[in-house]
């Protein structure tokens, strides 16, 4: 089913989709946490979720959570499966900010990585559910099927040195050869 | 609606092959299914929504939204489990049942498993028991479930199984790296490895082509069609009889009783909802454990007011599954093929036989592993999350080797299945309640054979081990559900007969993993398999046309 969002092209929802099928040219177009049209997420909780979501899967030579696509990955689902945590990401989120603000005079994504980091832990700690439940998610969006948003591009599977495209088919033992002790 | 000879609820391992068996034999059968029958557009592979990752729900049923169930907790507290949480106890809800997307670990039972009491003693507290049949009445119809659902695999290297008429129909398929790690280890430790035994083609078998031998195999439907159950099977064949019909979408609400005491038919609701009646000879439940003992508690009437089968409170006690344990090996070097389906490699050395202990378990590899389930697998002091844990994934992931195995249970009479008081699902129909747990020397057992996994590891080289061992605080019955409705030869402490006949309705049968009286160490879905063609066979021996021969 073709639908459009305000601005008139095709939604986020079937681009993320396209870009799945089509790999990694269509993918490198994918929208990123700071413009895309949320489903759930003001803009605003979406960056602070992928601050977040980036101290439990930084980049290093391989993308970050949020860079792979998991704020997406858990907007979406929080229009879908996850419907029932809406109230705990927006309650948690919020309070994440009030910790940050009150540490550090500042938002939690305007934070220097190792103030963020640090604020990792600080949530971890006063915020052990919400915290766990991320971290839960941001796992699922980055290690599970591109389908949903997340691991664009199957860059996680890549990173694990996973071949894809999966091979299909293989006899890569000879069968004559079994082994029928 | 027209009358038939018999109705069978649940196309999953045992009523598929219960319809088969009855419409070959002539009756006309109607085969109730609660799911829908898939195709192969639905086989894709999922890591997050399937019928073990269920993160995203399940892909082969029931849907989230109209299915509660309710268990009881350590404090007593009733809880809501939706069909996507662990609690749940999921099988499946489609044509073919687990079967359709399961691992398809097609194990033989013991000798032994079917007489626990007389080998072990009942530990106190505890309802272990003997069954009322042995290994010998049951081999015939092992063999039989070997042959015609298909099973490929190789016993030979194990002393320790029951005797068998013949080979396995299929050569296990080709052995994978693990088992080339763990196969030298486990005979230097003095232990037996050999093929598992799987419901897989491993060469063209049955009109069906050999495993691809890809990465999405347990809780995924199989993308080629070399997975058997008894979708691709049994039911085929009953449908192509002329004899049985196969309706899908049907919930069946309750089995009516007649003012003699017999059953009559069943009502259900039909996919449009609406609430029909079906008049049969014989009533075959066949659910599975969680529900088909929820089924007959739900059938009251005046001569039966705690429901079908109930007449001693024996519904819904005795529930068991397997208390899974184990162990992560890291070793130095790669271990992982990415070849599929990755579990090949077995050892039942220690089902039986340790001093002190009722039983063990079979240890096997794990199936292949997708990326979403390592992530709290790393070795012991990874850091949770970070970039540590992220090197940590690439380091290990395929540097690592699973070892686990299905503990035996030790089941209670409080270790029961209910009908909530108070939830019901989208139909309108009270739900299934889980109260009481498992004896805890199982956990004991669990414990032992995650070292003895672990011991394995190490002598395969690994560098890190770490032990997978938990205490649940409810039966851990899931996929491997059983024991809700025990035969036995006692009517006060069984529900049904050796037969699977209900001791006091005779033409009402359950045939599933219910008359489980234990649950063996292994995967039990061969063992439903063989009770369903034993049963079927004495069922069609004393049918007489219209009715059974007393």
């Amino acid at each position: 089913m073709q639908t459009r969002d305000k601005s008139g092209s095709v939604s986020r929802r079937q681009f993320v989709a396209a870009g799945v099928i089509g790999g990694a040219v269509l993918a490198s177009g994918c929208k990123t946490a700071g413009n895309a049209d949320w489903e759930f997420f003001t803009p605003g909780e979406a960056r602070t979720l992928a601050a977040i979501c980036d101290q439990i899967i930084p980049a290093d030579d391989f993308p970050s959570a949020s860079q792979a696509g998991v704020v997406n990955y858990i907007d979406r689902q929080l229009a879908r499966f996850y419907r029932p945590h809406r109230d705990a990401y927006r309650e948690g989120l919020q309070k994440a900010q009030k910790l940050s603000r009150g540490s550090h005079s500042k938002e939690l994504e305007a934070l220097a990585a190792e103030q963020q980091l640090q604020m990792a832990f600080l949530i971890e700690k006063e915020q052990a559910e919400f915290f766990e439940m991320v971290r839960r998610h941001t796992f699922e969006g980055y290690y599970g099927s591109p389908r949903h948003g997340g691991n664009r591009d199957a860059v996680s599977w890549r990173m694990l040195g996973l071949s894809e495209p999966p091979l299909l088919g293989r006899a890569q033992y000879d069968l004559r050869k079994a082994d029928r002790k | 609606m027209k009358r038939v000879n018999a109705v069978v609820i649940g196309a999953g391992a045992a009523g598929g092959i219960v319809a088969k068996e009855l419409a070959c034999a002539g009756l006309s059968v109607v085969l109730l299914e609660r799911g829908r029958w898939n195709t192969a557009a639905d086989c894709r592979k999922d890591d997050l929504r399937n019928q073990r990752t269920t993160v995203l729900g399940n892909a082969f049923g029931p849907e989230e939204e109209g299915n509660p169930r309710v268990w009881v907790d350590a404090r007593g507290q009733a809880n809501t489990a939706l069909p996507n949480e662990g609690a749940y106890q999921n099988n499946a809800a489609c044509v073919g049942g687990g079967t359709l997307s399961y691992g398809a670990q097609a194990w033989r039972y013991m000798p032994q498993d079917f007489r626990m009491r007389s080998t072990y003693g009942a530990p106190a507290g505890s309802s272990l028991e003997d069954w009322p049949i042995s290994y010998d009445d049951l081999e015939p119809f092992y063999d039989k479930a070997e042959w015609e659902i298909g099973v490929s695999g190789d016993y030979s290297g194990t002393p320790f199984k029951g005797p068998r008429r013949r080979d396995l129909p299929m050569p296990p398929l080709p052995p994978g790296k693990e088992f080339g790690i763990l196969e030298p280890a486990a005979r230097r430790l003095g232990l037996h490895p050999f093929h598992i035994p799987m419901a897989r083609n491993s060469i063209p078998y049955n009109g069906r082509g050999p495993c691809m031998r890809c990465r999405w195999c347990v809780g995924f439907a199989c993308e080629v069609d070399a997975k058997n159950g008894s979708q691709n099977t049994v039911i085929p064949v009953a449908l192509n009889t002329g004899n049985c019909e196969l309706r899908t979408g049907c919930m069946v609400k309750e089995i009516l009783a007649d003012e003699r005491g017999r059953a009559r038919g069943v009502s259900y609701f039909d996919d449009r909802g609406q609430l029909q009646e079906q008049p049969a000879d014989v009533v075959v439940v066949s659910g599975c454990a969680v529900e088909s003992a929820r089924l007959l508690l739900n059938s009251k009437s005046n001569l039966f007011p705690n429901g079908l089968g109930n007449r001693y409170d024996q519904v819904g006690r005795h529930f068991q599954g397997h208390h899974y344990t184990g162990a992560v090996g890291y070793f130095d070097f790669e271990t992982y093929d990415d070849i599929g389906p990755g579990a090949t490699i077995a050892i039942s050395d220690y089902n039986h036989g340790t001093p002190g202990l009722c039983g063990g378990g079979m240890l096997a590899n794990e199936f292949i592993r997708l990326p979403i389930h390592m992530v709290d697998r790393m070795p012991p002091g990874t850091a949770r999350w970070g970039l540590a844990h992220k090197q940590a994934m690439r380091q290990w992931h395929k540097q690592s080797i699973v070892i686990m195995g299905p503990t035996q249970q030790i089941p209670t009479a409080a270790g029961r299945v209910t009908v909530d008081p108070a939830a019901k699902d989208k139909w309108g129909i009270p739900v299934a309640r889980f109260e009481g747990n498992s004896h805890p020397h199982t956990f004991e057992i669990g414990d032992k054979q995650a070292q003895r996994a672990e011991a394995w590891l190490k002598e395969a080289g690994a560098i890190h081990t770490s032990q997978m061992t938990h205490k649940t605080e409810i039966v851990s019955a899931g996929q491997h559900q059983a024991g809700t409705c025990r035969m036995g030869n006692d009517p006060h402490g069984s529900v049904v007969n050796r037969f699977c006949q209900v001791h006091d309705v005779d033409n009402l049968f359950v045939i599933d993993s219910s008359v489980h009286v234990t649950n063996g160490g292994f995967n039990p879905v061969l063992t439903i398999m063989a009770i369903a063609y034993y049963a079927s066979d004495a069922l069609v021996r004393t049918w007489k046309g219209t009715g059974l021969r007393s």
